[in-house]
């Protein structure tokens, strides 16, 4: 029983150094544990493999530097999965602390995979107005951006000969952090326009996201960190998402060890005050 | 006149963009597409008016020594910074190598993952001491979170490779994802679609009036 009442007064700082000792070690020292893809991880990568190479697709990614580690690793992949089928890839950005993160990982990996900037890519930057521009992409996509994240005339950009508006593409791919995102998408452009899309989107989001999936409103799904490991190794990769699993593995089961010790210890707590 | 004018603009443009949704002809669509440009253009307004209302809030609160004021005069530094920074560097700020991506890249870019990060932290300390099993429904909701947490990692599959593939946490974490959340989700989604719908027809009626000086 004292080990009990120890329990429950125990000094937060430790479960801090807990917490950061499991998340440090495994990523100096990987546990490489098996990754099995899920159904709406594999409905994803489908979706992508499904568009007709050389096609047009419209990449819109809505994050910023927080939501950097769990959507930078599936931004990438998506990418090098489009470079590869030779897709033309039209990038944009409506979340306003997210423009210079996306240009430097759309230009890495278009310099890391041999697309031109131009002809294979184009990023036309942040466009102020959430909603109000989903739709406006859906009436022009060069009115609504008229010069890319770099300020150049997109007219002259050999890669928006043929861009005009959603009809444009065969795929809209919407990797996101909150809003604006996904589920405005799914709201103000899927049902009106008829584009299909694919999502990628934070842990804490992809439980919102499943009555679209189920719908078929939303084609496939990559949730969080487990959503980008799971799709790099469908593309037989070991990035980032993958080496951070390991650490997130343990990270949860401590969180899950900390749920029932609590419980434990304030229980034995109660009942020595009953006594 | 003063609150009869927006009522009316507000009822006229409401009910017009309704219209544009169901009517593709060219005399509906034309105009509809100029009010759509034209809020881009005031939420872009909306951003200065942010930052000045910002700053006039944040300046008031130091000049009175409110409490926390150091805080925010930090913010109101880092505010003008990126402004000054911005406007000398002009339309070419966002190019690599100006002091505007040197700002972001080194200050703002690790400060805003480092507050995420710290979530860690708090999420354990938190289920240690705050996430108390008391009545059933907590115990429901402490079992749902135990198996979608070990499920939605290898580990949780590593664990219970042994068993069938439907008994695995990871098709058990899917099938709670999938089935009951799902439903709750959905229900949700429905209910909070017919209240947006339920306010955008009080707006465009006139009944719902505090969005014009915030009267009820």
């Amino acid at each position: 029983m004292r080990q009990l009442e120890g329990l429950a007064r125990l000094d937060r700082r430790w479960i801090f150094t807990v917490t950061g000792l499991l998340v440090l070690i495994p990523l100096l020292w990987p546990l490489n544990l098996p990754l099995t893809p899920s159904p709406p991880v594999r409905a994803y990568y489908d979706a992508v493999a499904a568009v007709p190479d050389g096609s047009h697709v419209l990449v819109s990614c809505d994050f910023d530097p927080a939501a950097r580690p769990e959507l930078e690793p599936m931004t990438r992949t998506t990418l090098r999965q489009l470079f590869a089928k030779r897709c033309k890839v039209v990038v944009v950005v409506l979340y306003p602390g997210g423009a210079r993160l996306v240009d430097q990982i759309v230009r890495e990996v278009a310099t890391e995979r041999g697309a031109l900037y131009g002809t294979d890519l184009v990023n036309l930057g942040f466009k102020a107005g959430n909603e109000a521009v989903m739709v406006l992409m859906g009436q022009s996509i060069p009115n609504t951006f008229p010069r890319d994240q770099n300020g150049l005339d997109v007219g002259t950009l050999p890669i928006m000969r043929g861009v005009r508006n959603y009809s444009s593409f065969p795929l809209l791919v919407s990797i996101s952090t909150g809003y604006p995102g996904t589920k405005e998408y799914v709201q103000q452009v899927q049902g009106r326009f008829h584009i299909p899309i694919a999502a990628g989107v934070t842990a804490v989001a992809a439980p919102t996201m499943y009555p679209y999936l189920q719908s078929g409103q939303l084609l496939g799904l990559l949730g969080g960190m487990a959503g980008a490991a799971e799709y790099e190794r469908l593309m037989h990769e070991s990035g980032p998402a993958s080496r951070g699993m390991d650490a997130q593995s343990l990270a949860h089961v401590f969180v899950a060890l900390c749920i029932v010790l609590g419980n434990v210890a304030q229980w034995g707590w109660k009942r020595r005050e009953g006594a | 006149m003063k609150r009869e004018f927006p009522l009316f603009v507000t009822a006229a443009i409401g009910l017009f963009m309704i219209l544009s949704f169901f009517v593709p002809h060219q005399a509906v669509s034309v105009p509809a597409d100029f009010f759509q440009q034209s809020a881009v253009i005031v939420v872009a307004f909306g951003i200065v008016l942010g930052g000045a209302n910002l700053l006039r809030v944040n300046l008031e609160a130091v000049l009175k020594r409110q409490a926390g004021w150091p805080y925010r005069l930090v913010l109101i530094a880092g505010l003008l910074v990126m402004v000054l920074v911005g406007l000398i560097e002009g339309r070419d700020f966002q190019a690599a190598g100006t002091r505007s991506t040197w700002i972001y890249d080194q200050v703002y870019s690790p400060m805003s993952s480092a507050m995420f990060a710290l979530l860690a932290f708090f999420i354990a300390s938190a289920a240690f001491r705050a996430f108390r099993i008391r009545t059933p429904e907590a115990g429901l909701l402490a079992l749902a979170a135990f198996l979608v947490m070990l499920g939605r990692v290898p580990l949780g599959n590593a664990l219970t490779a042994w068993l069938p593939e439907d008994l695995r946490l990871g098709s058990v974490a899917e099938w709670i994802l999938r089935v009951p959340q799902n439903a709750a989700n959905r229900a949700i989604l429905i209910g909070a679609a017919l209240g947006v719908m339920a306010t955008g027809l009080r707006v465009i009626l006139g009944i719902e009036r505090s969005y014009l000086s915030g009267e009820e």
